[in-house]
């Protein structure tokens, strides 16, 4: 087999795998009727065009990304984490938390000690499936879930609590949300919405990959997920890898909470983990769960969660097929590094390949 | 006290069927070995066009009642079709199924909802169909409200648990659904071609999971919302691992876990002052809970479940 059939082979599986997916999303636009090439141009490049729609992807871009991190963290010790959704949730109820009881603190000591606390919130959200998992067995896939629709319902029995901003008491706009946080727990803005989370998002970038790839705590994780058994004979204690890994992971989800209440919202509202827990997954799994891949990889995504936006105003497309993308583009990649990984089939696509060859020659 | 405890029983019958429904199909796809994750997603699928045939038919008004039953065909047709791309990806491709079916589960909502919002627009409720009184039975008092007055889909989904346990276990077909989730590789020697088993499973539970989803918006909320099946995919996942893989123990689950949800009902209608978020947590922590007690035992669980089978391997 030549180096120049394997590269074609590979380069080819990657290309029949986009075409899949743009032709699937292309037969649920034409079901509604939609124009699907303009929907796309919508979508994936009018948001590029001016500079007000790139800072509102890159807004999107950060918790995405910061979650795609602590997915992939968990996804390398072989853990499926679809529960950041949840972990992001309890992050900001403990940053809410944190804000509202010390309004008054001087900003260096408040602003991340608030952040440490949604760090913890979701750090403890995202153990529990690890501890279960663990020791007790239970598919994280199922007690994660179960976990997202515990925290959401927390969430708003909060809000509309002990959270519940006593002005909203009194006028009543029927949407329950928290008092709007003292400057001291902003942070600070670029410009326009853009807030420095951008950065914060990089450094964790970085530290995920000095974590997994320089020290022995992330070799011990990744050997967990990639072998669980030969990591035992190892002497490596899996299941405690596994527990840790979910507790980092939900500490980022609940981390990327935190970034988005410090310095887009600035006080806490429904609505605000906004389907990015899920989007999280394709975005780490679209990143080959590497932190070089993930960055570019949440602003792909962001782009495409804003564009969706635009989507219902320009062309009548309902936002949900943004959703709909990602599961398509779920499937399409788990099944392309199928095919890719699967020596047999290249093997009777390279004879296949010499057969025409030969008949030709 | 007895009327709440009454109305909340014969809640129980009728608000349990699209758990059974979901999760007998569950069973059907673990017991050939594939761990379809994606059931939520099917659900909503099932429910947006269940509904959108009776709406279309009628406008919301009231329909024939032929139109309810195109409805749960349509439903489970559409089940069915996802149940094939889903063998598709994990059978044919053997792409890993947790992740696979997260991305069904995705790409179901995310199309039922998109659909929707093209098709219907806000919310729209529909006549449904309605509750048939089993002469004499029904006038039991309270064993009449609780078992015998409720609609036909109820009692066919009820009826069909023998039957499930029929197929499983009694028929050739249902042989090979096991052997394909217990040892493949034992069940291809014999002449069991083991992805088409798997296909013809995943079919047919993906159709049971369908029609569930129909039960939800035609028979039960008379609407489709992005918020109807809120996670009942899911728990049909978990009941089946709760019912050991058999019919009637995930029967017991699923009217175990409706009891849990209709006290949320309960909480909204009689107006007793407890958080109602808190109600509607309960069938989720009771997943949890049972899930860390049952999860250790795995006796009974298809050996080869959520491996792709691959007869140029050897293992």
């Amino acid at each position: 087999m030549t180096r120049g059939f394997r590269i074609a082979f590979r380069a080819a599986i990657i290309l029949i795998a986009i075409v899949a997916a743009v032709v699937f999303a292309s037969a649920i636009l034409w079901l509604i009727g939609a124009d699907a090439s303009r929907t796309f141009y919508i979508i994936c490049i009018e948001p590029l065009t001016k500079m007000l729609h790139i800072s509102e992807v890159l807004i999107r871009a950060i918790p995405l990304c910061i979650i795609a991190l602590g997915i992939s963290a968990a996804y390398r010790s072989g853990i499926i984490n679809i529960g950041a959704e949840g972990q992001m949730a309890m992050g900001l109820l403990a940053f809410t938390g944190v804000a509202l009881a010390f309004p008054d603190l001087p900003r260096p000591l408040l602003l991340p000690l608030a952040l440490i606390a949604s760090m913890i919130g979701g750090g403890i959200w995202g153990y529990i499936p690890g501890i279960l998992r663990a020791k007790l067995n239970v598919s994280e896939l199922l007690s994660t879930v179960m976990l997202n629709y515990i925290a959401a319902q927390f969430y708003s029995l909060c809000l509309r609590t002990i959270f519940l901003d006593p002005n909203e008491r009194i006028d009543g706009t029927g949407n329950p949300q928290s008092m709007r946080f003292t400057e001291n727990v902003w942070l600070d803005r670029i410009t326009g919405r853009l807030h420095y989370g951008i950065i914060i998002a990089i450094v964790l970038a970085v530290l995920i990959y000095v974590l997994l790839w320089k020290t022995t705590v992330g070799f011990r994780m990744r050997a967990s997920g990639s072998g669980a058994r030969a990591a035992r004979y190892a002497g490596i204690s899996v299941g405690f890898y596994a527990a840790l890994s979910m507790a980092i992971s939900g500490a980022f989800a609940g981390l990327a909470g935190g970034v988005e209440l410090a310095g887009v919202h600035r006080r806490a509202i429904e609505g605000i983990t906004n389907n990015y827990g899920f989007s999280g997954v394709v975005v780490a799994l679209f990143g080959g769960l590497h932190p070089a891949g993930i960055i570019p990889a949440s602003f792909f995504f962001g782009l495409m969660i804003y564009g969706a936006t635009l989507a219902p105003s320009k062309v009548g497309v309902p936002a949900n097929i943004v959703q709909v993308m990602q599961g398509i583009i779920i499937i399409v990649i788990v099944t392309a590094q199928m095919v890719l990984s699967n020596t047999y089939f290249q093997d009777r696509v390279w004879r296949r390949y010499q057969r025409i060859m030969k008949k030709e020659a | 006290m007895v009327d709440i405890v009454v109305n909340m029983l014969s809640m129980c019958i009728p608000f349990s069927v699209a758990l059974l429904l979901a999760s007998i199909g569950e069973m059907f796809n673990q017991r050939a070995g594939v761990f379809n994750l994606g059931c939520e997603g099917v659900m909503a699928m099932g429910a947006f066009i269940g509904m959108l045939i009776p709406f279309a038919a009628g406008g919301g008004g009231p329909v024939s009642q032929w139109y309810n039953f195109l409805g749960f065909a349509a439903a489970a047709a559409v089940g069915a079709l996802l149940g094939l791309i889903f063998g598709v990806i994990t059978v044919t491709f053997r792409a890993p199924q947790g992740i696979a079916g997260i991305g069904l589960q995705m790409f179901g909502v995310g199309a039922a909802g998109t659909l929707f919002r093209h098709f219907v627009g806000g919310t729209q409720s529909i006549p449904g169909i309605p509750d048939i009184d089993i002469p004499l039975l029904s006038k039991i008092p309270l064993i009449g409200d609780i078992f015998f007055s409720h609609n036909v889909m109820a009692y066919l989904a009820y009826l069909f648990i023998p039957v499930a346990m029929y197929i499983l276990f009694k028929t050739p077909w249902g042989l090979r659904v096991r052997a394909a989730g217990t040892n493949p590789r034992a069940a291809d020697s014999m002449g069991i071609n083991v992805n088409r088993t798997r296909y013809e499973a995943l079919m047919l539970g993906s159709a049971l999971a369908g029609l569930a989803g129909a039960y939800l918006s035609i028979a039960q909320a008379k609407l489709f919302s992005d918020s109807l099946i809120s996670g009942r995919g899911f728990i049909a996942v978990a009941l089946v691992y709760f019912g050991h893989w058999h019919p009637l123990k995930v029967m017991g689950g699923a009217l175990l876990f409706t009891f849990a949800q209709t006290f949320q009902t309960v909480v909204q209608s009689m107006g007793i002052s407890f958080p109602y978020e808190l109600a509607v947590m309960l069938p989720y922590v009771l997943v949890i809970v049972v899930l860390s007690f049952t999860s250790k035992d795995q006796r009974m669980a298809p050996t080869a479940l959520g491996q792709p089978f691959n007869r140029e391997i050897r293992t």
